[in-house]
């Protein structure tokens, strides 16, 4: 890949990714996406040119129809006049590095339509339901013109709850027949919707899943999470959930929660960026790599313990213990 | 690395079991499911920007929907991603699709192992 990206060059890659060519964005998120040295300069171009889409994310467990409400959403956000990109994350072997990458089977009614970008991605090892490259591809999205953009995570269990802390609303989605009234109430997954879904409704037995997330859903900063019902295969209940994504879109932007949440979100990918770059300036440099060898022995040694050993390679860093 | 079965057939266990070879090989495989116009599959490999598009069909209608896939990537300016073809082909046509740009067929009894390492190649640009 670093042959095929090369032969374009960064700059080329964003000037016609402004101009809406699909080919360039696909090739821009690759260059993110593998880490390759020129990525930095490509998030470098296209920052200037995002902050425009509404960004919206689906999580909930595997199986439960994320990505067939997001079909379903894709379209009838494009009914409405939107152009629309999708993001959308499955799970890396562990084992082998491989993935299969399936949420594109369920959005193929959209395929080759214009105003419809879809890129599917893999975890690579990242915890927290997304890809480290996910939310720069949404940029490369956000900077192609997209209206909105939706993050689908990986189907999530209870804690993976990273895509509340940068999506601009958060939807998630359950199922009837899925557990009694405790599992709603458990921490994580459950709190961090702004809409949250409950899909398959044709299986019915519904109300008692409605009834449970109302028990545990509060009011904050003057917005309560309504629970819509959906069937998406049937394309039941579409309509009400885009209208509640819309209805979240001007309630951040009128209380200034946009605004807040974009704070918020700066500060975390400041801090990993940080995090990243220590990790690699530690671990790959070639004089702080033979001090992190050194260090590594003394550690298996029981000369020296993890924490002692990580302030000494940070050396100038802060020595205060957590 | 995209695989995608064009055309009407509903045979797709050879592309599923293509699609977990090469996810156990290692590779980010994106399968799109059945029954896919050329122009849809193009439209998916340019999105998702993948080095190789391995394209099934058991109909008998490969002659006609895998040289189109060939040539909508090259009228996209994406004529770098490699196109191979598994499936129900018949011998005579294999010449005829590899002069239309289809870089490899493999049918029926092609070990897996084959398929892996051509997948794996074309991955690293060669």
């Amino acid at each position: 890949m670093p042959a095929k990206a090369s032969r374009d060059s960064v700059r080329g890659l964003v000037d016609s990714l402004l101009e809406g060519d699909k080919r360039s964005a696909g090739k821009l998120i690759s260059l993110i996406e593998d880490d390759e040295p020129e990525a930095v300069e490509a998030v470098t171009r296209i920052f200037p040119h995002t902050g425009r889409a509404h960004v919206v994310g689906l999580t909930g467990p595997p199986g439960v129809g994320k990505s067939s409400l997001i079909n379903r959403l894709v379209r009838a956000f494009r009914s409405r006049g939107k152009t629309v990109g999708v993001v959308a994350v499955d799970p890396t072997s562990p084992y082998t590095g491989g993935a299969v990458l399936g949420d594109r089977i369920r959005m193929a009614d959209t395929g080759a339509d214009p105003g419809v970008f879809i890129r599917s991605m893999a975890t690579r090892g990242h915890a927290g339901g997304l890809a480290l490259a996910t939310f720069d591809a949404v940029r490369v999205l956000d900077a192609m013109g997209s209206d909105l953009v939706f993050v689908e995570t990986v189907g999530a269990g209870q804690s993976e709850v990273e895509i509340a802390s940068r999506a601009h609303t958060t939807v998630v989605v359950e199922m009837p027949l899925t557990g009694d009234v405790v599992q709603t109430m458990k921490a994580g997954i459950l709190e961090i919707g702004d809409v949250y879904v409950v899909n398959k409704v044709d299986l019915g037995n519904e109300d008692v899943l409605v009834a449970n997330l109302k028990f545990q859903l509060e009011t904050r900063d003057g917005w309560t999470p309504p629970i819509i019902r959906t069937a998406a295969l049937e394309g039941r209940g579409i309509d009400d959930l885009a209208a509640a994504i819309e209805k979240h879109a001007s309630y951040l932007d009128q209380s200034g929660g946009r605004r807040k949440r974009e704070v918020a979100r700066a500060r975390l990918e400041i801090l990993e960026n940080v995090q990243r770059l220590l990790v690699r300036r530690v671990s790959e440099g070639s004089r702080s790599g033979r001090a992190f060898d050194k260090l590594a022995e003394d550690v298996a040694a029981r000369r020296l313990d993890p924490h002692a050993a990580a302030r000494k390679l940070l050396g100038s860093g802060p020595t205060t213990a957590r | 690395m995209l695989i995608a079965k064009p055309g009407l057939d509903g045979h797709d266990r050879g592309a599923k079991v293509v699609a977990r070879a090469l996810r156990d090989a290692g590779m980010e495989v994106i399968y799109t499911g059945l029954r896919q116009t050329p122009e849809d599959i193009v439209e998916a490999a340019i999105q998702e920007d993948v080095d190789a598009i391995g394209l099934s069909s058991l109909s008998g209608a490969h002659m006609t929907l895998f040289p189109e896939v060939v040539r909508l990537l090259k009228k996209r300016r994406s004529g770098d991603i490699v196109v191979v073809a598994g499936g129900i082909i018949p011998e005579e046509d294999v010449p005829k699709l590899k002069r239309a740009g289809i870089k490899a067929v493999f049918g029926p009894g092609t070990p897996l192992s084959v398929i892996v390492s051509f997948f794996e190649k074309a991955g690293k640009g060669a």
